[in-house]
C-alpha cells in the first residue's frame, strides 16, 4: 500500500463574517489524512462542520464562507491556491463528491447519460463514440437495471434510490482516486440505503480509492470505514479505528452519542445528551464540550484540550482517562411498559383510505380502470395506556393512517371507534369537543407544525382556551407547568418558534398535545428531522409522559429501533396493508413476515461486526398490485402463483402476534431460523 | 377578549412592524424609499400652507416665462407659477389612491381568501371570471366608467379600489392555498377549533405579509394610472393642479418651454419610485421574492 | 398529453366566453346605448324607440348576446356608430399597427432582458448589476407617458434625432412608419425589458445557489458551461408564464404609448371611441384585446409544458 497521503487537510480553519465584522468559525483547526485504500468516517451532529470539511477537500467554499488558516493538499496540489483550470480538471475527476441528495444534485433539465458524458468529455481522454459504451458500464457497475434505459431519463423519473446510484456512477466516471461522500443516504429508505452502503464498500475495496464518508449516521459509517472522525462544534475531537470508536471510545462526547443512539437488540431506552453545541464563535476558551459533559472540570473550562494520542486513538480532553465512568450504554431506562387489559382505546375497523378521486375529465372520458386503495383493510384494537408503533417505509400509508384517524382526510370504507365503542365521525368538523379533546396529532417537523407567528403562550393558550376555557392568568400558569413538564421553563412563554431550536420547538409540538390533556396521542415522525442526541431526550420525555399518565400513543417512524423503544406492540405495513402486528418483542423476534424480515435485516446497527442482511431489491413500489399479497413482487420467500392471486390469511404465532403469509408459520420460523444460523 | 390588553402576542406583533421597519430602514435602497415616501406625504400635508403663489393666480405679463427668481420653475400658458402648481399637484394623486388603496387591497384580500378556502371546482371557475376581467386592460375599464359617471373623486375612488382588487385576489388566494396546506393549519383543524378562529388567528397573519408587499406595490400602479388618466384628459380636471395633467398642458409648447415639464416629471417619478423601493425594502424584510411574480 | 392539451384549450376558450359575457354586460348596464350615442340630444322619444326597434336593440339582453357573439367569431363586429363603417374594416388596420409595435418591442425587449438579467445575475450585486437594476427600476416604475414625454424632450426636442409624433395614416404600408415607430417601440421596450429583467435576475439568482449548480462545481464543470448549459435553461423555464403575464399586462400600456406618441394602433383608437361613446367599437376591441391576452398566456402554457421535462412527462402518464 502506497503510504505517502492523497489528501491532506493541515489546521484548517473556516469562517463567515458576522453582521458585526467579527469573523465566526465554523470550522477549527481541522486536520486530517487518507492514503489510497483508507475509508474515514467523518461523525458529528447537524452545524458540527463536518459538510464543510469535504467540500474543503475539495478547495470548495459555500457562499460567505472564506478560509481563515491551514491548507488542504491533494496529491501534491495545493487546493486553495490553484487556478480556477486546475480546479476543474481536478473536481469531478481524481477527486469526485457524491452528493447528500441526488435528486436535488442532478441537473433537472438534462438526461442522466449526457450528464454522465459531460463528465466524461471533462475529465477522460475518451473518444465520442466510446462515450456510450462507458456510461452503460459504469451504470451497470452502480447496479443499475436496464442502464441503456437509465441514461436516457431524466434525473425526477428515477426512483430516490436510483438517483443516488447515478450520483456514484458520476462520480465514478473520472476515475477519482478519491472519493468524497456527503451523507449519501440520508433520507432513503432503510433497504435502499443498506443496498447503497454496501455497493460503495465493495467499491472501494475493488477499485483500492481513499474515501471520506460524511455522515451523522454511526451505523452506516461502520459498514463502510476503516477509521472514524468525531465532530464537535467545528472541532475534530476524535479520531481512531471504527471499531475503537464504536465500541470503547475515550472522549465523553463520543461516549454520549453512542448512549443517545437506540439499538435495536436493546430494548432500553438511550440517554439523551442535554444542552446543545454551542454557536459559532461563541465555544469560549475552554473545551467546547464542556458545558454537556459529566466530567468537565475547572481546567476545562479554562484551558482549550488540544489533540493528543492516546490508545483509543487521537482526541481532544483533559479527563479522557476518565471518561469510562460514562456510560455508553446501560443506564437508559427500562421503557416504560402497559399493563394487559380488555379495555379498549381505539379501534381501527377494516379502514380504507384512497387518494384516488375520479377528475371531471376522468368521469368525461370513462375511465373505469379499478385504482387499488391507498390503505386497504386496516383493523387494529389499541388496548388502555398502550403504545402502538406503526413502521414501513416511505408510501407504506402509516402517516396515512394517523391523519385519517385524526379526522383530517377521509376515509373510504370501515371505521375508527373509541374506546367506548362508539364510532368516531370521519370528519374532524363532526366531532364532539370530547373527542378532539382526547386525541391529539404531533407532526414530524415542527418548523411546519408550529405557527411562526405565535409565540410559545400563544401556542399553547390555543388547546387550553378551547377545551377547558382557560384563559388569561390561569391559562398562563397552566401553560408554564406544562412548559416544566417538557422540560422548558416559563421564560420560553415569549419566544417566537425562530428562536428555538428544533429539539426546544419539537417539545413545545409535544406541549401542545399534552395542554388538551388527551387519551390518545397520534406521533406522526416525530423524532425523524432531530438529532441523534435530541431525539433520545424526546423520546425520554415521552415515556415520562406515558408512565406519568397513562397515555396511548401511536407512534409513527421509519426507525424500527426507534419504534421498539417506544412501543408495547408494533405493526409492520407495507403498501398500506398490515403484514404483521404483535407485542414489540415477537415481532423484532423471529418468526417474522418476510417483509419484516427484510427490514430488519436492512437495518444498520453501530457496531462494526454486525453486518446487514441484504434480502430483497431495493425498487420502489409506486402503488400497491391488485390481487394477492401486497409484497409479492419483492418478497425473499415467494412461494408462487399463490402470492399474486390469493389474499394471504392472518396466522397466529403467538398468543398475541400475527403474521399475515401464505407460508404456514412453523415452515417460515424454521426457514428463518435456518437462514439466521 | 379582555386578556388581549396583556397578551405577549400583541406586543410581539406590534414589535414586528417596527423590527420590519428598521429592517427597510437598513438597505440604502429602503432608506431613500422610505425617506422619499415621507417628503411627499409631508409636501401633501403642508403645501397648501408654503406654497408662494396661489395655484390659480395668473400673472398675465408672464405667459410661459422661463426660471427666474419670482417664478422658480417658471410660469405656464396661463401665467400661473409652476413652482406653486408643482407643490400642490400631488395631493389629488395621493388622497385618490391613499383611500383606493387600502380599500383594494381589503376587499380584494377578503375575497381571495375565501377564494382559497373555497377551493375545488367553484374556486377554478371563480378565478376564470378573474382571470377574465384581468384580461381586459385596466385603461379600457377605468376609461369606460369615467366617461359614463364622470371623473370626480367620487367616482375614480371606488373605480381604482375595484379594479386594483381584482389582482389581489389571485395573490392572496395563492398565498392562502400556501399556508392552508402547512401542518400548522392541519394541526388547528385537528384540535377543532372553530372555523373562524383558524382564518383569524393561523391563516390571517400569515396572508397578511404578502398582503402588505401587495397594497404597497398596488398603491405605486394605482398612482401610475392616476396620473395616466389625468395626462390623457380623464382624470383631474382643470384648474386643479395635478402632475399628470401638469406634463399633458406643457406638451403643447415642449418645444420652446420645455422646463414647465420637469418640475412634475421628476415629483411624479419620484414619489412612484419611492413606493416602489419602500415595497421591495418591505418584500426583502419579510422575506418574499417580489420580482418572481408577474405585475397581474 | 391530449387531454391536458385539451384541457388548457377549454380553459381559455371558457375564459374569452366569460370575457365577452363581462363586456356585453358592462355595456348593457352602464347607462345609454348605440341610439343614445347616435342622437344625442334627440334621444326622446318615438325617435329614439324608432331607433332601437331599427338596431333591434329592444329585444332582451340575451338574444342580443347570441347574436353579437356569434357574429363576432364568423368575423362581423358589427357597425361604427358615428361613421356607419363597419368596425371589422375600422378595427383592422389599426390592430396591426398595434401588433408591429408589439412586436418590435417584444423582439428587442424579450431578448435584451434575458441577457440582462442573466447577466445581472450572475454578477450580483457588483457594479454592473447596481447600474442595470438601479436603471430597471426606473424604467419599470416612471409612468410610460413620462419617459415618453423624456425621451421626446431628449430625442426630437433637443437632439432632433427622431421624429417625436407620428402622422402617417393608419393604413400606410408598414414601412412608411419608419422613423416614427422608433421611439414608441423604445420606450414600450424599455418597459417590458425592465420588468423581464428584473424577474430573470431573481431566477437565475436562485438557481444559481440551487444544489445542482454547486454540484456541477464540483463535477469541474467550466463556468461558462455550467451557466449555459444548467443554469439558464432552468432558470428560464419558471420565467416562461412570467412573461408571457407581464407582456400581456403590458399590452393595456400601449394605449398611453400610442396617445402620447399620437400613433394610429388599436389602443388610441380604443380611447377615441370611448370619448364618442362608440360601443360597437369598444365591444370588438375589448374582445379583440382580452382574446390575445388569454391566447398570450396559452401559449406561454404550452410551451412551458413541452420545454420542461418534468411537466412532459406527467403529460405522457
Amino acid at each position: 500500500m502506497n503510504n505517502s497521503p492523497l489528501l491532506q487537510i493541515d489546521r484548517i480553519s473556516i469562517g463567515f463574517r458576522a453582521s458585526t465584522g467579527q469573523i465566526l468559525p465554523v470550522l477549527r483547526d481541522v486536520s486530517l489524512q487518507l492514503s489510497r485504500g483508507q475509508s474515514l468516517g467523518i461523525v458529528g451532529e447537524s452545524g458540527s462542520g463536518k459538510s464543510t470539511v469535504v467540500l474543503a477537500a475539495m478547495g470548495f467554499l459555500k457562499h460567505g464562507l472564506q478560509l481563515i488558516s491551514g491548507s488542504v493538499s491533494f496529491d501534491g496540489n495545493n487546493m486553495f491556491e490553484l487556478s480556477g483550470k486546475e480546479l476543474e480538471k481536478l473536481r469531478g475527476g481524481k477527486i469526485a463528491l457524491i452528493p447528500q441528495n441526488s435528486g436535488q444534485s442532478l441537473t433537472p433539465s438534462l438526461k442522466i447519460g449526457t450528464q454522465l458524458t459531460e463528465v466524461l468529455k471533462l475529465h477522460t481522454g475518451l473518444s465520442n463514440d466510446q462515450y456510450m459504451d462507458r456510461i452503460i458500464e459504469l451504470l451497470g457497475l452502480v447496479r443499475l437495471p436496464d442502464p441503456e434505459a437509465i441514461a436516457k431519463r431524466y434525473p425526477h423519473e428515477l426512483s430516490g434510490g436510483q438517483q443516488q446510484r447515478a450520483a456514484i456512477a458520476m462520480a465514478l466516471a473520472g476515475d477519482a482516486d478519491v472519493l468524497l461522500l456527503d451523507e449519501p443516504t440520508t433520507g432513503l429508505d432503510v433497504t435502499t440505503q443498506a443496498h447503497i452502503l454496501e455497493l460503495l464498500r465493495d467499491l472501494s475495496i475493488e477499485r483500492n480509492m481513499a474515501m471520506a464518508y460524511v455522515s451523522h449516521d454511526l451505523g452506516a459509517i461502520a459498514r463502510v470505514c476503516d477509521n472514524v472522525m468525531v465532530m464537535y462544534a467545528g472541532e475534530a475531537i476524535l479520531e481512531g479505528s471504527t471499531r475503537q470508536v464504536l465500541t470503547s471510545p475515550f472522549h465523553p462526547y463520543a461516549r454520549g452519542l453512542l448512549a443517545s443512539i437506540p439499538k435495536l437488540n436493546d430494548p432500553r431506552l438511550p440517554v439523551a445528551l442535554d444542552g446543545r453545541p454551542p454557536a459559532p464563535g461563541l465555544a469560549g476558551e475552554g473545551c467546547a464540550f464542556v458545558s454537556r459533559c459529566a466530567i468537565a472540570s475547572d481546567r476545562c473550562h479554562r484551558e482549550h484540550p488540544e489533540m493528543q494520542a492516546t490508545p483509543g486513538g487521537t482526541l481532544r480532553c483533559h479527563h479522557y482517562k476518565d471518561s469510562e465512568r460514562i456510560s455508553i450504554t446501560g443506564t437508559g431506562a427500562q421503557p416504560a411498559r402497559a399493563q394487559a387489559t380488555d379495555q379498549m382505546s381505539l379501534v381501527l375497523d377494516s379502514l380504507s383510505i384512497s387518494y384516488h378521486i375520479p377528475s371531471f375529465f376522468d368521469s368525461l372520458f370513462g375511465a373505469k380502470q379499478e385504482i387499488p386503495n391507498t390503505v386497504d383493510d386496516i383493523s387494529v384494537k389499541v388496548t388502555k395506556g398502550e403504545t402502538l408503533g406503526l413502521v414501513g417505509e416511505s408510501g407504506s400509508g402509516k402517516s396515512t393512517i394517523l391523519k385519517t384517524v385524526a379526522g383530517l382526510l377521509p376515509l373510504r370504507s370501515g371505521s375508527v371507534k373509541t374506546g367506548d365503542g362508539k364510532e368516531l365521525p370521519p370528519r374532524v368538523e363532526h366531532r364532539e369537543s370530547r373527542q378532539l379533546q382526547s386525541i391529539q396529532l404531533i407532526f414530524q417537523n415542527p418548523d411546519e407544525s408550529l405557527n411562526p407567528r405565535h409565540t410559545v403562550a400563544q401556542i399553547l393558550g390555543q388547546p387550553l382556551g378551547l377545551y377547558f376555557g382557560l384563559r388569561g392568568k390561569e391559562g398562563e400558569a397552566r401553560s408554564i407547568e406544562i412548559l416544566r413538564r417538557v422540560r422548558l421553563g416559563g421564560h420560553y412563554m415569549d419566544r417566537l418558534p425562530s428562536q428555538l431550536s428544533g429539539g426546544e420547538k419539537q417539545r413545545v409540538a409535544i406541549a401542545r398535545a399534552f395542554a388538551a390533556n388527551p387519551e390518545l396521542v397520534l406521533c406522526d415522525e416525530i423524532t425523524s428531522a432531530l438529532d441523534v442526541s435530541v431525539q433520545a431526550a424526546v423520546i425520554d420525555l415521552l415515556n415520562e409522559l406515558k408512565k406519568e399518565h397513562g397515555t396511548n400513543f401511536i407512534f409513527v417512524s421509519h426507525d424500527l429501533a426507534v419504534v421498539r423503544a417506544l412501543s408495547d406492540r408494533v405493526a409492520v405495513l407495507y403498501q398500506g396493508r398490515l403484514c404483521e402486528i404483535g407485542p414489540s418483542d415477537q415481532v423484532y423476534a423471529l418468526p417474522s413476515h418476510p417483509y419484516t424480515e427484510v427490514l430488519l435485516g436492512a437495518v444498520l446497527e453501530p457496531d462494526p461486526d454486525v453486518a446487514p442482511k441484504l434480502l430483497a431489491e431495493d425498487v420502489v413500489e409506486l402503488s400497491p398490485p391488485a390481487r394477492g399479497c401486497p409484497f409479492q413482487r419483492r418478497c425473499p420467500r415467494r412461494l408462487g402463483s399463490v402470492c399474486d392471486n390469493q389474499e394471504p390469511p392472518w396466522q397466529q404465532s403467538e398468543d398475541r402476534h400475527f403474521i399475515r403469509c401464505h407460508i404456514p408459520i412453523e415452515e417460515l420460523h424454521g426457514a428463518q431460523v435456518e437462514d439466521a444460523a | 377578549m379582555a386578556d388581549q390588553a396583556v397578551n405577549p402576542a400583541r406586543t410581539a406583533s406590534s414589535m414586528r412592524w417596527l423590527i420590519v421597519l428598521k429592517d427597510i430602514w437598513a438597505r440604502p435602497s429602503g432608506a431613500i424609499g422610505l425617506s422619499i415616501v415621507t417628503f411627499h406625504i409631508l409636501l401633501a400635508v403642508l403645501s397648501p400652507l408654503i406654497t408662494p403663489y396661489d395655484y390659480r393666480e395668473i400673472d398675465a405679463f408672464n405667459i410661459l416665462s422661463g426660471p427666474s427668481a419670482a417664478h422658480w420653475f417658471g410660469t405656464d400658458d396661463l401665467g400661473r407659477d409652476i413652482f406653486s402648481r408643482m407643490m400642490l399637484g400631488g395631493r389629488e394623486a395621493l388622497i385618490v389612491t391613499g383611500i383606493a388603496t387600502p380599500i383594494a387591497v381589503l376587499w380584494g384580500g377578503f375575497v381571495g381568501i375565501l377564494f382559497g378556502l373555497i377551493g375545488g371546482r367553484i374556486d377554478e371557475f371563480l378565478m376564470r371570471i378573474v382571470d377574465a376581467f384581468l384580461s381586459l386592460p385596466w385603461i379600457l375599464k377605468m376609461l369606460v366608467l369615467i366617461v359614463t359617471f364622470g371623473s370626480g373623486n367620487a367616482v375614480l375612488i371606488p373605480t381604482l379600489a375595484f379594479f386594483y382588487g381584482i389582482p389581489v385576489i389571485r395573490i392572496a388566494r395563492a398565498a392562502t392555498h400556501d399556508v392552508v396546506a402547512r401542518d400548522f393549519v392541519s394541526a388547528a383543524k385537528a384540535r377543532g377549533h372553530p372555523r373562524f378562529s383558524i382564518i383569524s388567528r393561523e391563516l390571517l397573519p400569515n396572508v397578511m405579509d404578502t398582503l402588505m408587499v401587495e397594497g404597497a406595490m398596488r398603491w405605486s400602479w394605482m398612482l401610475l394610472a392616476f396620473s395616466s388618466l389625468s395626462f390623457l384628459g380623464f382624470g383631474v380636471s382643470p384648474p386643479t393642479p395635478d402632475w399628470g395633467l401638469m406634463i399633458k398642458e406643457t406638451r403643447a409648447y415642449l418645444t420652446f418651454a420645455p422646463w414647465g415639464a420637469l418640475g412634475p416629471v421628476i415629483l411624479l417619478s419620484s414619489l412612484i419610485i419611492g413606493i416602489n423601493l419602500t415595497a421591495d425594502g418591505l418584500a426583502k424584510a419579510l422575506g418574499i421574492d417580489r420580482a418572481q411574480k408577474a405585475p397581474v | 398529453m391530449l387531454r391536458l392539451l385539451a384541457r388548457r384549450l377549454a380553459l381559455g376558450v371558457l375564459t374569452v366566453i366569460l370575457v365577452s359575457v363581462i363586456i356585453f354586460a358592462g355595456v348593457e348596464v352602464l347607462p345609454g346605448d348605440a341610439c343614445t350615442a347616435y342622437l344625442e340630444r334627440d334621444a326622446e322619444g318615438p325617435i329614439l324607440e324608432a331607433c332601437q326597434e331599427r338596431l333591434g336593440l329592444d329585444r332582451p339582453a340575451y338574444i342580443r348576446y347570441f347574436e353579437w357573439i356569434g357574429a363576432a367569431v364568423s368575423g362581423d363586429l358589427g357597425m361604427s356608430v358615428g361613421g356607419n363603417q363597419s368596425v371589422a374594416e375600422l378595427v383592422g388596420d389599426r390592430l396591426a399597427n398595434s401588433l408591429i409595435l408589439a412586436a418590435a418591442a417584444i423582439v428587442t425587449g424579450v431578448p435584451l432582458a434575458i441577457f440582462l438579467g442573466a447577466v445581472t445575475g450572475l454578477w450580483r450585486d457588483r457594479p454592473i448589476d447596481l447600474v442595470v437594476s438601479t436603471t430597471a427600476i426606473f424604467a419599470m416604475t416612471v409612468p410610460e407617458f413620462v419617459t415618453a414625454t423624456v425621451l421626446i424632450l431628449i430625442f426630437s426636442v433637443w437632439l432632433g434625432l427622431l421624429p417625436g409624433i407620428v402622422l402617417t395614416p393608419p393604413d400606410a404600408p408598414v414601412a412608411e412608419f419608419f422613423p416614427e415607430i422608433l421611439l414608441p417601440v423604445i420606450v414600450l421596450a424599455m418597459v417590458m425589458t425592465a420588468h423581464i429583467l428584473r424577474m430573470v435576475r431573481s431566477s437565475v439568482i436562485s438557481v444559481m445557489s440551487g444544489e445542482y449548480v454547486q454540484m456541477a462545481v464540483l463535477k469541474g464543470v467550466p463556468y461558462w458551461q455550467i451557466v449555459f448549459r444548467h443554469a439558464i435553461p432552468n432558470a428560464l423555464l419558471p420565467a416562461i408564464n412570467v412573461v408571457a403575464l407581464t407582456i400581456a399586462w403590458l399590452l393595456g400600456g400601449v394605449v398611453v404609448i400610442e396617445v402620447v406618441f399620437n400613433y394610429p394602433g388599436l389602443g388610441r383608437m380604443m380611447v377615441d371611441s370611448i370619448a364618442d361613446q362608440d360601443l360597437p367599437t369598444v365591444q370588438a376591441i375589448a374582445l379583440i384585446v382580452a382574446t390575445v391576452y388569454v391566447g398570450v398566456n396559452l401559449a406561454a402554457d404550452i410551451l412551458t409544458m413541452f420545454a420542461n421535462p418534468r411537466l412532459r412527462t406527467q403529460l405522457m402518464r
